[in-house]
Formats: C-alpha cells, sequence, structure tokens
C-alpha cells in the first residue's frame, strides 16, 4: 500500500442535536487529534459516538438532520468537502456494498475520485491484499462470511487511500473468528498507510492494544476522558465503569447463584431448521425446563437464529418436532406452531436480531402497550406494566421518541422490553445484548436473571461470552452449517 | 435470498447487454405495429431457430419461460371467445361468438405474445445488471448518477424478500398477527416501506461516504465495448425484424395497429 498524506483531526465547541429532539447528542466538544493518531472512543449506549463518526465522515446531513453548532475540520476543511480522504467502515456487513461482486465493489469509490483503469484495478488488488481478503474479483459479495465482508467494507474504503480511518463498531456483529480477522486488517492497514484511526467500540479489550490514545464519551455527549489508554482506562477506571465502558479484565456482573432446574417446558428431537426447503441446522435436540437458561452459540450462519424462531413457534420445522409441556402450552396444544399469534404472547417471547422489524408503534412507549393490549389488559395494568419498563431499561427519558430515531443499544433494550411486557414464559433472544454498555448491559442481564429466578426459561443465541457465564447459563454450541448437536 | 445470477453460457454471454436490449426492443415495437399473424409466426420461428443455436442451459431457461406460455394460451383463449366478431360464425353463447375473425386474432395475439416475450426473457437472464448499467452509462450515456443508483437500489431488492419474510414473522411475535388478512397486509406494506426508505438512506449514506456524486469526473473500472458479437447479435434483430415485416406485407397480411 502506498502511505496516504494522514489527516489531523480539530473540534472547537462542536456539538449536534438531531431534529426533534430536546437534548444534544454531542455538545461542546473540543478536541485536537494529530494525524497518524490511533484513537480508541467509548462511550455509554447512546453518548454520540456514532453521531462523532458520521460527522466526521461528513454524512450526517444537512439542516433537516439537525442543528449544528461549533466547529469540526479535518486537516482545517469541513468532512463534506473532502470525499475520498475520510473513510468510514460501519458495524452492519450488509449495508455497506454498493455493487454484486467482489472487485467491482472495492472499485466503487475509485470510480467515483476519478481513478484511471489501470491504476484503478491495481488498488483494488492492494486493497484487497491489505485486508487479506484472497477472494476472485468476480466473487459475488452476498457470499463471504460477515468477517468477509467487514474486510470488504474496509478494502472499499482503504482503496480510497483515506487519510482518516473511521471504525463504527466494526467488529459488533460478528462471530469471535471474524472478530479476529477484522481486528488484524486494521492494525495492517494502519500499519502500512500510517492513516489516523478512530473506533468507537464497546469491548476495549479487542482495541486497547492497537490504540494510542482513549477518548471517552460521557452520557450527556460531552468529553469525559482523554489521554493514554493505559493511564485512561487505570486511572479514570472507576468513573469509567460508572459511565458504562467495558474494562478488560473488569467483571460487570458476579456469576449467580446456582438455580434449580424445574419440570420441561419445551423438547425439541431431531429438529430441522430452515426458511424455505433447505435445512440450515438438522439434528437438534434440546430440552428447557423451567428456571433454565441456554445460550446458543456457534460461527455465523450456523443456523442459530432460524432455529430460535422455529422454537418460538413462528418457523415450521422441516423435520423432527417442537413440543411444548402442558406447564407451558396450557388450553393450547403440544406444538407452538399451531399457537395463535395472541397464544404465543403469554407462552413464548421472541426477540428478532434486527429490531427494526419488530417496531410496530410511534412512540417507545406505544412500542411496550402492543403486547398487553393484544392481550386485551385493562388500562391500569398496561400503563403500569410499560411504565415499569421504560424505568428499568433505562427508556424513560425517550418515552415519546419515535422507536426508529433510537441508537441502536437502546433499540434492542426497547423490543426485549415488549416481549417481557406480556410476561411470557419462555424468552428467545437474538442477541440481546449488542450495543449495550456496561450498565445497559448488566441492567439488561439481571433482568433475565430475575425471570429465570422465578422459573421462566430463557434461550438466547449470543456470540458475547460474558452472557452465558453472568447468566448462569448452559451453552448450546450449533456447528458451522452441518449442524451436529447435542 | 438474492436476485438470479446472469448465466453465463453460451454465445449471448458476449453479448453486451445493450445490444441484446436493443434487439428485443427492435423486435417488439416491430411486432406490436401490426396485428396479423403471420409476421408474429415468422419472427417466432426465426428466434426459435436463432435461440436453439446459442446452446443456453435450456433446462433452466424453460422454466421460466413457463409462465408466458400460460399468458399467450390464456390471452388467445380469451380473444377467441371475446374477440370481434367477424366471418363465419362457429358457435354463439350470450356474449360468448366464435368466428373465423376472432380466431385469426387470437391466434395472431398468442404468437404475438410468445414472439415478443420469449427473447426478451431469453435475453434478460442472460444479462447482467451490473455490465447493462455500464453499457446504459458509458454507450448511452444515460446519467452515471441514475444508472448507479439504480442499479445499487436493484441490490436492495433481494433483502426486501428477507424484510417481508421477517416482518411478517414478527407480527406474529408481537401478537397482532390474528387480526384480519387485509388489515394485516396494509400493515406489512407500510412496514416494508418504512424499513425500505431506511435501507435506502444508509445504502445512500454508504455511497456518499465513498465518494458518490463527488464533483469531478467519474472513472469506469469495466469499459463497456462493442464488437463483432455485437455487430452479429444486431444483425440478426434485424433481419428477424425485418423478414417478419416482409413476409407479412408480401402475403397481404399487414394489418397497423392504428388504421
Amino acid at each position: 500500500m502506498t502511505a496516504a498524506r494522514a489527516a489531523g483531526v480539530r473540534a472547537a465547541g462542536w456539538g449536534w442535536r438531531h431534529a426533534g429532539r430536546r437534548a444534544w447528542a454531542v455538545r461542546e466538544l473540543d478536541l485536537d487529534i494529530a494525524p497518524g493518531e490511533r484513537v480508541l472512543l467509548l462511550g455509554a449506549s447512546g453518548s454520540g459516538k456514532s453521531t462523532l463518526l458520521a460527522a466526521l465522515a461528513g454524512v450526517l446531513g444537512g439542516a433537516d438532520e439537525g442543528e449544528e453548532r461549533g466547529a469540526l475540520l479535518v486537516d482545517g476543511r469541513r468532512p463534506e468537502e473532502q470525499r475520498g480522504r475520510i473513510g468510514l467502515v460501519l458495524q452492519d456487513p450488509d449495508a455497506q456494498q454498493v455493487l454484486a461482486r467482489v472487485g467491482d465493489d472495492v472499485a466503487f469509490g475509485l470510480e467515483n475520485l476519478g481513478v484511471p483503469r489501470d491504476e484503478l484495478w491495481r488498488r483494488v488488488q492492494d486493497a484487497l491484499d491489505a485486508v487479506g481478503l484472497a477472494v476472485p474479483l468476480r466473487r459475488s459479495s452476498a457470499e463471504l462470511s460477515g468477517g468477509q465482508k467487514q474486510r470488504l467494507a474496509l478494502a472499499g474504503v482503504i482503496a480510497m487511500r483515506p487519510g482518516l480511518l473511521l471504525l463504527d463498531e466494526p467488529t459488533a456483529n460478528l462471530d469471535p473468528h471474524g472478530v479476529a480477522e477484522v481486528r488484524e486488517a486494521v492494525e495492517r492497514v494502519a500499519d502500512d498507510t500510517g492513516a489516523t484511526v478512530l473506533v468507537v467500540e464497546h469491548r476495549v479489550e479487542v482495541w486497547q492494544d492497537f490504540a494510542t490514545r482513549v477518548i471517552v464519551l460521557g452520557g450527556d455527549g460531552e468529553l469525559q476522558a482523554d489521554g493514554d489508554p493505559a493511564r485512561v482506562l487505570v486511572e479514570r477506571a472507576d468513573e469509567l465503569a460508572a459511565a458504562g465502558v467495558w474494562l478488560p479484565g473488569r467483571r460487570v456482573l458476579d456469576e449467580p447463584s446456582q438455580r434449580p432446574v424445574g419440570a420441561p417446558l419445551l423438547t425439541a428431537h431431531a429438529l430441522a431448521v430452515g426458511h424455505g426447503r433447505t435445512p440450515v441446522a438438522s439434528g437438534l435436540s434440546l430440552t428447557l425446563g423451567a428456571g433454565e437458561a441456554v445460550v446458543v452459540t456457534g460461527p455465523n450462519g450456523s443456523g442459530k437464529s432460524t432455529t430460535a424462531l422455529t422454537l418460538g413457534g413462528l418457523l415450521r420445522p422441516l423435520g423432527g418436532e417442537v413440543a411444548a409441556a402442558p406447564a407451558l402450552a396450557g388450553d393450547a396444544g403440544p406444538a407452538p406452531i399451531a399457537w395463535s399469534s395472541r397464544q404465543l404472547l403469554t407462552r413464548i417471547g421472541s426477540v428478532f436480531q434486527n429490531p427494526e422489524h419488530q417496531l410496530l408503534a410511534a412512540s417507545v412507549r406505544g412500542e411496550l402497550a402492543v403486547g398487553p393490549r393484544a392481550l386485551g389488559l385493562p388500562d391500569a395494568e398496561v400503563a403500569s406494566r410499560v411504565e415499569e419498563l421504560l424505568a428499568r431499561l433505562r427508556l424513560d427519558p425517550l418515552a415519546d421518541a419515535n422507536p426508529y430515531t433510537l441508537s441502536g443499544g437502546q433499540k434492542r433494550r426497547l423490543t426485549v422490553g415488549t416481549a417481557l411486557a406480556t410476561r411470557p414464559q419462555l424468552l428467545l433472544l437474538d442477541e440481546p445484548t449488542f450495543g449495550q454498555d456496561a450498565v445497559t448491559w448488566a441492567e439488561l442481564v439481571l433482568l433475565l436473571r430475575e425471570l429465570a429466578d422465578a422459573g421462566d426459561a430463557i434461550l438466547a443465541v449470543s456470540h458475547d461470552p460474558e452472557l452465558a457465564r453472568a447468566l448462569g447459563a448452559r451453552e448450546w454450541p450449533l456447528a458451522a452449517r452441518e449442524a451436529a448437536a447435542r | 435470498m438474492s436476485l438470479l445470477p446472469a448465466l453465463r453460457t453460451g454465445a449471448l454471454a458476449r453479448v453486451n447487454p445493450v445490444t441484446k436490449l436493443g434487439c428485443a426492443l427492435l423486435v417488439a415495437f416491430t411486432l406490436l405495429a401490426t396485428v396479423d399473424w403471420v409476421s408474429a409466426a415468422v419472427a417466432a420461428v426465426l428466434e426459435t431457430a436463432v435461440l436453439a443455436a446459442t446452446r443456453l442451459p435450456w433446462r433452466t431457461v424453460l422454466p421460466r419461460l413457463a409462465p408466458l406460455g400460460v399468458a399467450a394460451l390464456l390471452a388467445g383463449i380469451t380473444t377467441t371467445l371475446y374477440g370481434v366478431p367477424a366471418g363465419r360464425v362457429w358457435w354463439h353463447w350470450g356474449v360468448v361468438e366464435i368466428t373465423d375473425g376472432s380466431i385469426a386474432f387470437a391466434v395472431a395475439t398468442a404468437l404475438r405474445i410468445a414472439a415478443i416475450g420469449v427473447p426478451s426473457v431469453v435475453l434478460f437472464l442472460t444479462i447482467d445488471p451490473t455490465e447493462l448499467a455500464d453499457g446504459l452509462a458509458q454507450l448511452v450515456r444515460l446519467p452515471a448518477r441514475f444508472v448507479i443508483g439504480a442499479l445499487a437500489a436493484l441490490r436492495l431488492v433481494g433483502l426486501f424478500f428477507d424484510d417481508w419474510r421477517a416482518l411478517e414473522l414478527a407480527r406474529r411475535a408481537r401478537g397482532v398477527a390474528d387480526r384480519g388478512r387485509v388489515r394485516r397486509w396494509a400493515g406489512l406494506v407500510f412496514a416494508l416501506l418504512v424499513l425500505a426508505i431506511r435501507r435506502g438512506s444508509k445504502l445512500a449514506t454508504a455511497m456518499e461516504a465513498r465518494g458518490f456524486g463527488a464533483p469531478g469526473p467519474r472513472s469506469w473500472a469495466r469499459p463497456s465495448t462493442l464488437g463483432r458479437p455485437d455487430a452479429a447479435a444486431a444483425a440478426i434483430g434485424i433481419a428477424i425484424a425485418a423478414l417478419a415485416v416482409i413476409v407479412s406485407v408480401a402475403t397481404g397480411s399487414w394489418h397497423w395497429v392504428v388504421s
């Protein structure tokens, strides 16, 4: 890789308020980042980290999208004026490909910059080499794994030779193998190009050796700490922990006491699951008892989400069976897939991987009320359940906000809340802790623990190694593709 | 799930998508100018001969042509029963009247659907969207912003199928799937629209962050060129259209749609 001139960043009293919000997402930010620095940007869920990154990438939008104050400059100029000098990689591996084939997608940014064809394809190959993605240029990007897709996104960005590389939770959606792949690729690129790097991430341990500086944004969008990683992370540890920053080696919650496992609620036998006719996983057997917690693990694409949907009575099993014990089924039949939508509510609650698929209402409060209303509960009961969840999930300041405008972590807490509102006996959660800071994470896990203590069963699909430990859960690993389970 | 990949076998793979599009349009417009059965039959026979020579994987292609056959048959039957009566009457029952005229018109309609539909379907099965966009922007000189934007949006279509499925399941999980079918559909369509807009704006952001719409000239990674295969394809397309017209006029059956 040919080195690009590294870019410097300066913020002077900078702030941003999203249209329709009372609070500022980021405010009064004063910051100087020298060319070549590697910054780890930390902060609580909803503290404005992604907003800052989007602003630095020049994609925050104009006056319709919100109100800006102060100045935010890259190399002394506004970010919008410097396409190609600033590269942005986002957390969702599927949201960043523009063209269908690997080579074409990397070439896209170079075409926009008007790079001549010969040089363009050289730079495409260099970029793919730099991120260690050794696949044919004509390979369809849809066939790549999560870690490969993120490295493809990184290649598309670095091919443009940016002086500033912005990474917004680039490893959050990945399995541990993918995390390592992307982490390595970023380090190699930074070493090769010398570019300034700004990473937003909840998990400090992944990036702490890489970063030369740590910047922490407080819950109210102000600068809370700034300095050398070793010093900041140690000296201000308590303060950072209280603000929800994940610190390496620090346990947020202790292991719970041993819970007795009660009578079985749901069993799966020789289960095959899939969306179409071809199973993505088969031969799955599981017994979930009252008060039991299970964490489903396995690489991206091993059928974890599909399994959860099938256990939850949402997808028809392609083979084998899912059977609810009378203790769970009550007056409904044994097969959850045959239950009505309303019957599911008090029996099995499902929280999807993409929270946006589950949003129905125009406000956070309304969203939490949907389930209880569908059950026909009296207004007073609906209101008391909603208020309790708003407080427990720390969503009360956002009660009247449109659910779509919440941050990723807040949306996820909201959809967990919507499932809890109808008090199902069995809760199935797909990546429930994704995007949570340490404080909201602990609140969520404690809530789940209480449910298990009260005799409910919990099954969570998760890449989060801490979750199983803190829930006192048993692990249920699914193997890659050709699945064999216990 | 995503859109079908283009077929890349046979002689058609070497023809520029723009040429294929041009040929399909030329034959279609020629056949739409007249309502006789002779021109449609000539075109259909010639097309079948040409396509048979391109060695496409017919096992993949034929099932895709099936809906076209059904459409041609249905259109033929309806026209037979309800077409403008003329000549000898074979059968009459209420508004249904089968006559020489309606039969001739039905045959012409069914043949026309086949003659326009078959090459369109086959050509589009062999067109790669990225290559078509390259051709439309570089050869036809359509605005790059428009063409590339449409191409990127096309990639999202595959995701919409996944979204629709997930939205249906999510509604069941939220306890609101027992309502009437119409209300449920309306809700789903609206939710899909919201998601589509969000996906679209996210993609637009990703594209913008990578310099899309930046001032200054754009370069093209994949040159879109025309060569011998294109000349041959164009010649065949023109020949089919011309022969259909000549035979039709020579046999006195040409009949302008608007006259």
